[in-house]
């Protein structure tokens, strides 16, 4: 589904990437796991598009189509899809209208039909119970007096009413409680069938006892340092990042 | 939660019929009709205001009135405080008059000339249409005179009198006389000065005592006839306990030649009645090197003359080379109620300097101001707002609430508040707030699949919300439009 090759990506002048390869299948998920600074969300926002990410290097192909080439709009269209990190407010666009209007781009894009009202609403009741979220929050402006953890559980009811082909979490899990973990790692659940595929980008180890990666990747000063299966996810729990990070360092040196 | 979500897809629908029109991005009404047009030799003096009042059929003491404004107006100079600037204009160099030379029938709209009617339906106003389904009333005003006017014999089983200004002077006098200059005196300022010496037509309504208009009355304007100044004169008079609603929409053809428009609009309502007012402007605003455009040079007040009166002003001003323009309150009976709520967008090198009085005199008298101004290209744009709150008006309350938002870096936004309290029981409110077109909120957008150009409309939109949604239904709907396009390729 999705294959990146020696990605090399900067930020305002400053090389944050520095040969990324990875390869996600369907029906996979995989963790990005790193300490702070490491390039996980500058990974995160180059897959989606975000213009303040520069790629000087390296290739990007979702679905033998070259991601690169494609406008962020695009690539959501296409199935791409970012839970950010930081959800951004659109005071006065409702939640409904906006999800209206992006699921209609998608559909329209893929030879669909616009959903009736009642099909869009029937779909907004199903996705919005899976995530307990009050009806109020459908109405209101995108993201506005939205509490931290409402604003994750929103990224989450975004997935789902979208239905991506690759879901890109970029640090969900920050800002939640327990019981709010627990719900939007059920969300991501639900969501994940054979066909599609999660990269989950975490800097804690806890997201991944409720969202299960098949694969751990961590990410060390732009480059994918060591990959591994959950276990390794633990061990870096336990451990913490220094002795991967120094030991791949010290192999590097070697 | 069912409704809710109904009322949410009809909006989202709307949305999309907002996008689908993005295509178009010229100026989609700039096409000049072919009527032949009678019109006025250049230049002002006693003798042009004679003809203009004597093609009116009006009485004498109505020749006088204009005559002495006239004179008035020739002690007076031109304002120069508005934030705006253009090249002098030479008030000897414009026609003041200009007429349909076939003037129609009023009967039926058989009888209007099919060339009109074409350019109704190309600026979207399909007047056969608009009887059976909008509910509409509609008194249009092809240049500068009333050439159709539907739904008159409604009106007339309630006895509200709806029709041209000129109408009125020779059918209602007493009417005329006793209001026409009670709100804006001739002495007002250089522009109501120039209007009341040269107007030649605008709109008259009056509702009677206790009568709730049951339709919306709507005027469209339309400046058409190649350099012919337009001075719309419009006047209403709610009687107690009555209630009106009033839309005001304008389009305009494209041509070289800047244009001066100086309307009066001058509103009375009496105890307990109640007027709303909306305007949605969209005349040529100039191309994208700012030649060309209308000078849009406008006084609007309403008088609260009653008490527990309320005046309500919405507009959305899109249209324009420049606008200056301060609909304003007069909050004379006690209880009453003023309310401004303002779109005002610039682009490419428009300009805008508009706003609102609220003057409060009676007692417990309240008034809102929402002000939402959009800049993008090279444009200016000014929120200039006077609060006044008299020495006997005890109680009074204001909130203003006035927001900028700001597209590229080329643009400015302006505000100049000027608050007078001389009562200490008053509660005047002033919140201030200036934004800019985030890359982050267009990006979050994108990353949900809306193209960058929708996503500006959205967040324009939703920026909006507050004052479209005090417009009726299909007037948000035209606002929502003129946005898109008034702003189309301003980001991106």
């Amino acid at each position: 589904m999705l294959i990146i090759k020696n990605l090399h990506a900067n930020v305002e002048g400053k090389e944050i990437l520095k040969g990324i390869n990875l390869e996600v299948k369907a029906g996979e998920i995989h963790a990005i796991m790193g300490p702070n600074g490491s390039g996980k969300s500058t990974l995160a926002n180059v897959l989606a598009g975000n213009k303040g990410y520069e790629v000087t290097e390296g290739e990007i192909w979702f679905e033998g189509k070259n991601l690169l080439e494609l406008e962020p709009e695009e690539r959501a269209r296409e199935g791409v899809f970012l839970a950010f990190q930081y959800p951004i407010e659109i005071p006065g666009v409702s939640n409904a209208t906006f999800l209206k209007t992006a699921i209609n781009e998608k559909r329209k894009h893929i030879g669909l039909p616009e959903l009736t009202p009642k099909e869009f609403l029937d779909l907004m009741k199903e996705k919005s119970k899976i995530l307990g979220m009050d009806d109020s929050l459908i109405s209101r402006s995108v993201n506005v007096g939205f509490s931290g953890g409402e604003k994750k559980r929103n990224e989450i009811f975004q997935l789902l009413m979208l239905n991506p082909k690759l879901a890109i979490l970029d640090e969900t899990d920050s800002g939640l409680d327990i019981d709010a973990l627990k719900i939007v790692a059920n969300g991501v659940n639900v969501f994940h069938n054979d066909e599609n595929a999660v990269i989950v980008v975490t800097h804690y180890q806890r997201l991944l006892n409720y969202i299960v990666p098949d694969y751990v990747h961590v990410l060390s000063k732009g480059k994918i340092v060591k990959s591994g299966g959950k276990e390794l996810a633990l061990e870096l729990e336990e451990k913490g990042y220094d002795w991967i990070t120094s030991d791949e360092l010290e192999s590097q040196n070697a | 939660m069912e409704e809710n979500v109904n009322k949410i897809n009809q909006e989202v629908s709307d949305d999309m019929k907002v996008l689908d029109d993005l295509t178009k991005s010229e100026y989609k009404w700039g096409f000049v009709t072919d009527i032949e047009s009678e019109v006025a030799p250049k230049g002002l003096n006693e003798d042009i205001i004679r003809l203009i009042s004597s093609k009116k059929g009006e009485p004498e003491w109505m020749t006088e009135w204009r005559l002495k404004a006239y004179r008035y107006w020739l002690t007076m100079e031109e304002p120069k405080w508005p934030n705006v600037t253009y090249p002098p204009i030479d008030f000897q160099d414009i026609s003041y008059y200009s007429a349909p030379k076939k003037r129609p029938q009023k009967k039926s709209l058989d009888e209007v000339d099919p060339e009109l009617l074409k350019t109704f339906e190309k600026l979207g106003i399909p007047l056969e249409e608009q009887k059976a389904l909008a509910g509409v009333a509609v008194d249009a005003v092809f240049d500068s005179v009333s050439v159709a006017t539907t739904f008159r014999e409604t009106l007339k089983e309630k006895g509200i009198i709806f029709c041209s200004i000129s109408e009125a002077i020779r059918e209602h006098p007493d009417l005329v006389k006793k209001y026409l200059g009670s709100v804006v005196p001739y002495t007002d300022n250089f522009y109501a000065a120039l209007n009341s010496a040269v107007f030649s037509d605008g709109s008259f309504v009056y509702i009677p005592k206790g009568v709730r208009c049951p339709m919306e009355l709507s005027t469209y304007f339309r400046i058409n006839a190649q350099e012919t100044g337009q001075f719309e004169r419009t006047l209403i008079i709610a009687d107690e306990g009555s209630y009106v609603s009033y839309l005001e929409g304008c389009t305009a053809p494209i041509r070289d030649n800047n244009q001066l428009h100086a309307a009066v609009v001058e509103l009375i309502a009496l105890d307990y009645a109640e007027i709303k007012y909306s305007t949605v402007q969209n005349w040529y605003p100039g191309d994208k090197e700012g030649k060309g455009g209308i000078y849009n040079f406008v006084t609007k007040r309403g008088a609260c003359r009653g008490k527990h009166s309320k005046i309500s002003w919405t507009q959305v001003e899109t249209g324009s080379a420049i606008t200056w323009k301060y609909p304003s309150c007069i909050l004379q009976g006690d209880y009453s109620v003023g309310e401004f709520y303002s779109v005002a967008v610039t682009n490419n090198f428009q300009q805008a300097d508009t706003g609102t009085k609220m003057i409060h005199i009676g007692k417990h008298t309240r008034s809102t101001v929402v002000s939402k101004g959009i800049s993008a290209g090279r444009s200016k744009n000014s929120y200039r707002g006077l609060v006044k709150i008299g020495k006997n008006a005890i109680g009074a309350r204001n909130f203003t609430q006035c927001d900028s938002m700001l597209m590229g870096d080329k643009c400015s936004a302006n505000t100049f508040p000027y608050i007078e309290v001389e009562n200490d029981t008053a509660k005047v409110e002033h919140e201030a707030t200036t934004s800019k077109v985030g890359e982050d909120q267009i990006f979050y957008l994108n990353q949900r699949g809306i193209s960058t150009e929708d996503a500006v409309n959205m967040i324009v939109n939703g920026f909006c919300k507050e004052v479209f949604k005090e417009l009726p239904m299909e007037f948000a709907v035209e606002a929502q439009k003129l946005l898109s396009i008034s702003l189309e390729g301003s980001v991106g």
